[in-house]
């Protein structure tokens, strides 16, 4: 009788350990699985361009979220970033071929609009009491207005016309464009694309911020519980602000990556760029059990997102069913972080 | 006495897991009478209350409610049945952003028997006769959010009569009002009382408590420590009941202090309080007590920069001490373990190590990144020193006991040297062994800093402190060295008696 109740016990203790790894490794597993699929069902999947690819793929939404998961550490969130992304995009391009400027301006131009669009949200949330999501789906539809007014709703091209009749005749620099579309030699000549670089050295730094600095570790608390925070003498609407205007600026050199490889200014990209940048992000909370925003998953969640889509491309699924695809794995990754590890919070 | 009873508990048993809340609670209630019941934190008032309101199952006993079993299994069939509960948080009892008179009839609009289509007119019919009953002067059409705090009151218990009850039990009413205020809500029970209803009311301020009582049951550690119903009603001995006085185990021996560390004067708290001027020495442990409400908390976050004072000044070592945030408090020696560790101490997504280095983590970085192993030696002493149950460093806070959690609490404010260390309530959901090593620890490594707990029960105090001051309506009433202490006269100036000149 006793002994089957223990076997009972150490029964439960083992599904228990079940459960936690399939939490905790659910999701590399899947990613692994994932590769392995593609391998043999899509003719040159692995191969060094493919894997690049990919990195390439998901290079500006992995910068925008990056940025959105320091937001989501001090429990805020940010809508505003893809529209911040954009707007950033056009400035640069108006700084080029309408203004003439050359590739520092255009860059300081776009990191300054997402330090003023994250001190706005910041001061929105901390002092006007705005809820997160609201403030920034405000400063979204602001964002998304405002970018198109300089030119009253046209693309930014070297030779279009201006609403006063004149022509832009600037371009865009080559230094500049070098940002999108050069590629680095690893290995074989011309590999790696300069955008994968700033993805890879943009994850490094906030995770090493996130995790190992006193700063990070103090955004992880104001996230979980601002009075305490607080009480332990730490100033809570600083570190808010900071996380918005990390976002920004983030988003904003998401946009400078993406006007670099479009070399216009595009009024109708960038609208799944929000969408895809959040998704990484939350897919992140369910990397490794973490069930907390965190760098290494965010990375993780964006590398998933673009195999997934490269796969599915390379067997020439239509586009519909990708997006149909990246919703499902959102909802699974949403359900591994808050219902199995049952340490959600809201 | 007990014949006329209208609702009667007996035997009233509750747990949750191996701990016992209520032991066994036995209370009548009386048409026409208040009952006022007392009791310290985590005496088992509101699980009695939760219980009888039926939001938790009992565990085992008896109800009855005017001769017939009464056993309800929701919040509503208590209602139907007519038992009626106000609770503490006022907007728990309106929805904001309707009309007094939707808010007064909202229980008819669901439920069995409810009409599909909203009628406008009836609603303020039948509100209009409610708001009548109750002698409420309140214009029917506001909006609940555009009321003050004792209309918004009023509304919530207005509704809860338009049940027509037989018992209203009232939780903690005046815990937000002015006293201005509380005499309208007092007006109002008055003519409940009037019309026959037994009235439980809930509270810690002795003037509710002189006002209204009939009768006085006091609660302490889920049983009713004792039932005062002779007139006139002995205020200090229910006060007695609930704070408990027992045979001293762990008597203290009391230190004296040469030399001061803070100093405040004329330090006023709220208007109208009288100012509050204390010195405490370095090396000594000094214990401030009173009942809830007093303002022990408020001096507390006076003295660590997240309250301002009215007036008044303050002083460390001699300088002048003005903190603006907890920021500037911690940087000039002053700890604070805060009240309710769930809500204001612990980070719940953090383990032991990363909880007790929080406030510190300057100190345990170069160049701002963290020394994780400077960090995991002082989470490792702290573990050793106050004796934190657990099995490494690494622990989730969520995985250890209450009492073990606390000892982490005080553990990452004992990580680094104080010049004033201040607990607030640091013995709430303790058990006693833990009580005792913290308390143990707090005397012993007292020297060279000044220790300030704040305690509501007595016994907490005389277990720890060498010095006992007593807090009532903002400012201190009474100062005891803790040998051989006029016990007597202690609890008059908790129970606020008959105006008296501070000692």
């Amino acid at each position: 009788m006793s002994s089957s109740l223990a076997e009972r016990a150490t029964a439960r203790e083992r599904s228990m350990t079940l459960r936690d790894h399939a939490i905790r490794y659910g999701f590399i597993v899947l990613l692994f699985g994932l590769i392995g699929y593609f391998a043999i069902a899509a003719d040159g999947f692995v191969s060094p361009q493919s894997a690049v690819f990919i990195f390439q793929s998901v290079a500006i939404t992995g910068v925008l979220a990056l940025g959105v998961t320091a937001t989501l550490v001090v429990g805020g969130f940010d809508l505003s970033i893809g529209s911040v992304a954009t707007s950033a995009m056009m400035a640069a391009s108006y700084a080029m071929v309408v203004l003439e400027q050359n590739a520092i301006v255009a860059v300081i131009a776009c990191l300054a609009i997402g330090v003023v669009v994250g001190l706005i949200n910041g001061w929105l949330i901390v002092y006007m009491r705005v809820p997160d999501l609201l403030a920034t789906l405000g400063m979204m539809f602001l964002l998304l207005g405002l970018q198109r007014i300089p030119t009253e709703g046209r693309s930014i091209a070297t030779g279009m016309t201006m609403p006063d009749g004149s022509v832009a005749n600037g371009r865009f620099s080559e230094a500049f464009l070098a940002l999108g579309r050069h590629r680095i030699d690893f290995f074989i000549p011309n590999l790696i694309p300069v955008s994968v670089v700033v993805l890879i050295a943009l994850a490094v730094l906030i995770w090493f911020f996130l995790e190992y600095t006193r700063f990070g570790r103090m955004m992880y608390a104001v996230g979980s519980n601002e009075r305490a925070a607080e009480l332990a003498g730490a100033p809570v609407k600083a570190y808010k602000i900071w996380a918005y205007v990390i976002s920004g600026v983030f988003a904003s050199i998401g946009g400078i990556l993406l006007a670099a490889r479009l070399g216009r200014g595009d009024i109708a990209s960038g609208n799944n760029l929000l969408l895809d940048a959040v998704a990484a992000a939350l897919i992140g909370y369910a990397v490794l059990g973490a069930a907390k925003p965190n760098a290494f998953g965010t990375a993780v969640g964006a590398v998933f997102v673009g195999v997934l889509l490269q796969g599915l491309t390379m067997m020439n699924a239509p586009y519909y069913t990708q997006d149909f695809v990246k919703g499902a794995v959102l909802v699974v990754a949403l359900v591994f972080t808050f219902a199995l590890s049952g340490r959600g919070r809201t | 006495m007990g014949a006329d009873a209208v609702f009667r508990v007996e035997g009233l048993r509750k747990s949750f897991g191996q701990n016992e809340v209520l032991g066994g609670i036995s209370v009548e209630l009386h048409a026409g009478e208040v009952t006022v019941l007392m009791g310290a934190n985590g005496a088992g008032k509101s699980t009695l209350v939760k219980i009888v309101s039926g939001v938790y199952e009992r565990g085992a006993g008896t109800m009855r409610l005017a001769g017939q079993a009464f056993d309800p299994k929701s919040p509503a069939e208590a209602i139907r049945a007519g038992v009626v509960t106000v609770h503490q948080n006022i907007n728990d009892g309106v929805v904001a952003d309707l009309d007094v008179a939707t808010n007064l009839t909202l229980d008819r609009l669901s439920g069995k028997g409810a009409s599909l289509l909203f009628k406008p007119a009836a609603i303020r019919a039948e509100a209009r006769a409610v708001a009548d009953r109750m002698g409420l002067a309140i214009d029917l059409r506001a909006r609940v959010s555009d009321l003050s705090l004792a209309d918004r009151q009023m509304v919530a218990i207005a509704r809860a009569m338009a049940h027509q009850p037989k018992v209203l039990i009232l939780d903690e009413p005046t815990s937000s009002l002015s006293s201005a205020e509380a005499d309208r809500l007092f007006a109002l029970i008055d003519r409940l009382r009037g019309q026959g209803v037994a009235i439980l009311y809930i509270s810690h301020r002795m003037s509710d408590i002189r006002r209204l009582a009939d009768r006085i049951v006091s609660m302490r550690d889920g049983i009713i420590s004792g039932t005062f119903d002779r007139n006139p009603l002995d205020y200090e001995g229910a006060v007695n009941a609930m704070l408990g006085r027992k045979i001293h185990l762990d008597r203290v021996v009391a230190r004296n202090s040469a030399r001061a560390v803070f100093t405040a004067d004329g330090l006023q708290l709220a208007q109208g309080a009288r100012p509050i001027s204390i010195t405490l020495g370095a090396g000594e442990v000094v214990a401030i007590t009173g009942l809830v409400g007093v303002g022990k908390t408020a001096l507390a976050e006076t003295l660590f920069g997240v309250r301002r004072p009215l007036a008044g000044t303050m002083h460390m070592d001699g300088k002048p001490y003005t903190p603006g945030s907890a920021r500037e408090a911690i940087a000039a020696g002053v700890f604070l373990v805060a009240k309710d560790r769930a809500m204001s101490g612990i980070v719940g997504g953090f383990n032991i190590e990363r909880n007790i280095s929080l406030p510190f983590l300057k100190r345990m970085s170069g160049l701002s990144v963290m020394k994780k192993r400077a960090e995991r030696a002082a989470a490792r002493r702290q573990i050793d020193e106050l004796g934190i149950v657990c099995r490494s460093e690494k622990d989730e806070l969520s995985a250890l006991s209450g009492g073990n959690q606390q000892k982490v609490m005080v553990a990452r404010w004992m990580s680094q040297a104080s010049r004033l260390f201040i607990l607030d309530e640091p013995f709430q959901g303790v058990d006693i062994s833990a009580r005792r090593d913290i308390a143990a620890k707090l005397r012993a490594s007292a020297d060279g800093r000044a220790t300030l707990l704040f305690v509501t029960e007595l016994d907490e105090a005389l277990e720890t402190a060498d010095r006992i001051l007593v807090m009532s309506e903002h400012t201190i009433v009474g100062e005891h060295r803790n040998v051989d202490i006029d016990l007597d006269r202690l609890l008059a100036q908790v129970a606020g008696g008959p105006l008296h000149s501070a000692a």
